[in-house]
């Protein structure tokens, strides 16, 4: 199994939500989080006095899905995540060792 | 006709009241950052406590001396003992007291804005009980109430652009000066953490404006001469001339307050679009603000487009003048000087430009040349007494809140620690935070069993 984690654009997550629906997934974990990358933070002018934000906030989504879903996953969500614009996030794919459903117990991709 | 108008006090107010809390503790509390909003509203809280009580106690005696509106006894202030506690002032008068008490108030709680997120508690109260003693009544007595000042140089202030404003701009600039800047500044000046409730707070703060300059109407003796009839016909009829006068002057207020706060919004914004390239919510509300302290004093002495020129003026100078302390070094942390200094002393002096002898204080024959201002007709003798006005408060105010900055610094001292200061003060100075972030692990729920044995052992119980 794998760890499917995107980073994205606040007001992308519907669109990424949807799409990953669409596709199947059965189910997403979602964190509000703060970063930045080639784009970096931007400025706030408050009363004259400007002040540089460092971290943008952005949505972290995680989802945990079949080997061979992985690729098919990774697709869908660049695909519904992008605007063409610098800040667009990112997303990788990370192995998971193992599952389990907290309330049946079952494991591996029958937990999923 | 007196009923409308002693209802009209009653809610007047009631408004003024609610300029300083909730109104000026949301205005400076969402300006200020997270982990020390609960200290900055805490300073007008306390304020309107403090000072309330010192003014009922002893401040209206040494002010206003009297049971009724003033005592113009030409000196510089009336003995605490003549109506101490007002012991000799009829309940029918309360009102009148209530409403000045309300300006004290708020006139202490505006100090506050210079010198946020260090002062301890116990020193910003006992400087609040001193300040309206030594200071407030003082320039409330020589401006507004008949005290040798006016006795001298007659000038015009209606609602307190100099008592109010100046005197507050002036008393935070002098103590921020005291106690010096907060850590980290100007490197870190402190990011406002919560725009909304700042544009909440001034919001609410020209609601209540109309108060605070609407019910500052003071009337003429009734009877032969009474100015107002040659306005309304009343031909000597004293309920005449008070209606004649009550609802062309609170007109006249109410559209000035109105106009010119519009203006010094816009002002502001076109003036930040300009220079700094953004049009902010801050600046709306500042502006808002600023237009507000400037038509304080002129809002009975201008008319609609002087009061619009009074506002844009007073917008657009602060919005420019807030950058000043940068350059100087001062941290007037929420910018009482910039907006209240600057904006008090711009509607002080521009009566001596847009005064207008057809405005309610015109007609009342309150203008000391005989004329209006510069643009309509008049000498400079107005625009001398204005200066006068606002050098009489600078100096005054200055010099003693000099004193009891100094006092209260090589005894009690001013500051928390500044270790305090850098964790926040809300957690070191009242053992609270604004915000619990929590939600599904609450903050609170972790630490209360040990609050109190007693409390510990129940929760025990209930687990």
């Amino acid at each position: 199994m794998k760890l499917v984690t995107a980073i994205i654009k606040p007001f992308k997550l519907e669109d990424v939500k949807s799409a990953l629906e669409a596709y199947g997934v059965a189910g997403l974990t979602v964190s509000e989080v703060q970063g930045y990358g080639r784009q970096k933070g931007h400025t706030e002018v408050y009363r004259g006095a400007e002040y540089k934000v460092d971290f943008v906030p952005k949505i972290r989504v995680e989802v945990v899905v079949d080997d061979s879903d992985a690729d098919g996953v990774v697709g869908v969500v660049v695909k519904a995540a992008s605007t063409g614009q610098i800040g667009d996030g990112k997303v990788w794919v990370t192995p998971v060792e193992a599952i389990v459903r907290v309330r049946t117990g079952e494991k591996g991709s029958d937990a999923l | 006709m007196e009923d409308g108008y002693y209802a009209w006090m009653i809610v007047a107010t009631a408004l003024v009241l609610m300029m300083t809390t909730p109104a000026l503790a949301f205005f400076y509390g969402g300006m200020t950052r997270t982990k020390s909003t609960l200290n900055m509203m805490m300073m007008s809280f306390t304020a309107m406590g403090a000072v309330g009580i010192a003014f009922v106690l002893w401040g209206w005696s040494i002010g206003w001396g009297a049971d009724g509106v003033g005592n113009g006894n030409g000196k510089l202030i009336a003995s605490p003992a003549n109506t101490f506690g007002l012991l000799h002032v009829s309940s029918s008068n309360f009102i009148f007291v209530l409403f000045q008490l309300t300006f004290a108030v708020i006139t202490v709680a505006l100090i506050s804005g210079s010198i946020a997120d260090r002062v301890k508690l116990s020193s910003w109260i006992i400087f609040s009980v001193l300040w309206v003693t030594f200071v407030y009544v003082v320039i409330a007595h020589n401006v507004w109430g008949g005290g040798w000042f006016y006795s001298h140089f007659p000038n015009l202030d209606y609602a307190g652009g100099t008592v109010v404003h100046i005197n507050a701009g002036v008393a935070g600039g002098v103590l921020a000066l005291v106690m010096g800047r907060r850590v980290g500044w100007p490197k870190n000046p402190g990011k406002p953490h919560n725009v909304t409730l700042t544009m909440l707070g001034a919001g609410l703060l020209w609601f209540g404006w109309y108060g605070f300059n609407v019910g500052s109407i003071v009337f003429n003796p009734g009877g032969s001469g009474n100015p107002w009839d040659s306005v309304g016909s009343c031909k000597g009829d004293t309920t005449c001339q008070f209606i004649t006068q009550f609802t062309h002057e609170t007109g006249v207020t109410f559209m000035n307050t109105t106009v010119a706060t519009m203006a010094a919004m816009l002002a502001w914004l076109l003036v930040e679009r300009i220079l700094r390239g953004k049009a902010t919510s801050l600046g709306a509300a500042s502006g808002v603000v600023a237009g507000l302290v400037a038509i304080t004093p002129s809002c009975g002495s201008v008319n609609t487009l002087g009061a619009l020129a009074v506002g844009a003026i007073a917008g657009g100078v602060c919005a420019v003048a807030i950058g000043l302390k940068y350059k100087i070094g001062l941290d007037d942390s929420l910018d009482v000087v910039g907006v209240h200094l600057t904006g008090g002393i711009i509607g002080a002096l521009l009566i001596g430009f847009f005064g207008t002898v057809k405005s309610p204080q015109g007609i009342d024959g309150l203008f000391p040349s005989g004329g209006g201002g510069l643009f309509y007709g008049g000498n400079a003798t107005l625009l001398w007494h204005q200066f006068l006005g606002v050098v009489f408060t600078i100096v005054w105010c200055g010099v003693v809140t000099l004193i009891l900055g100094m006092l209260i610094k090589y005894t009690i001292g001013w500051r928390v620690t500044s270790d305090a200061e850098v964790e926040g003060i809300d957690v070191n100075e009242h053992g609270e935070s604004a915000y619990d972030w929590g939600t599904s692990v609450p903050s609170g729920g972790v630490a209360s069993p040990v609050l109190s044995s007693s409390f510990a052992h129940r929760t025990e119980v209930q687990a």
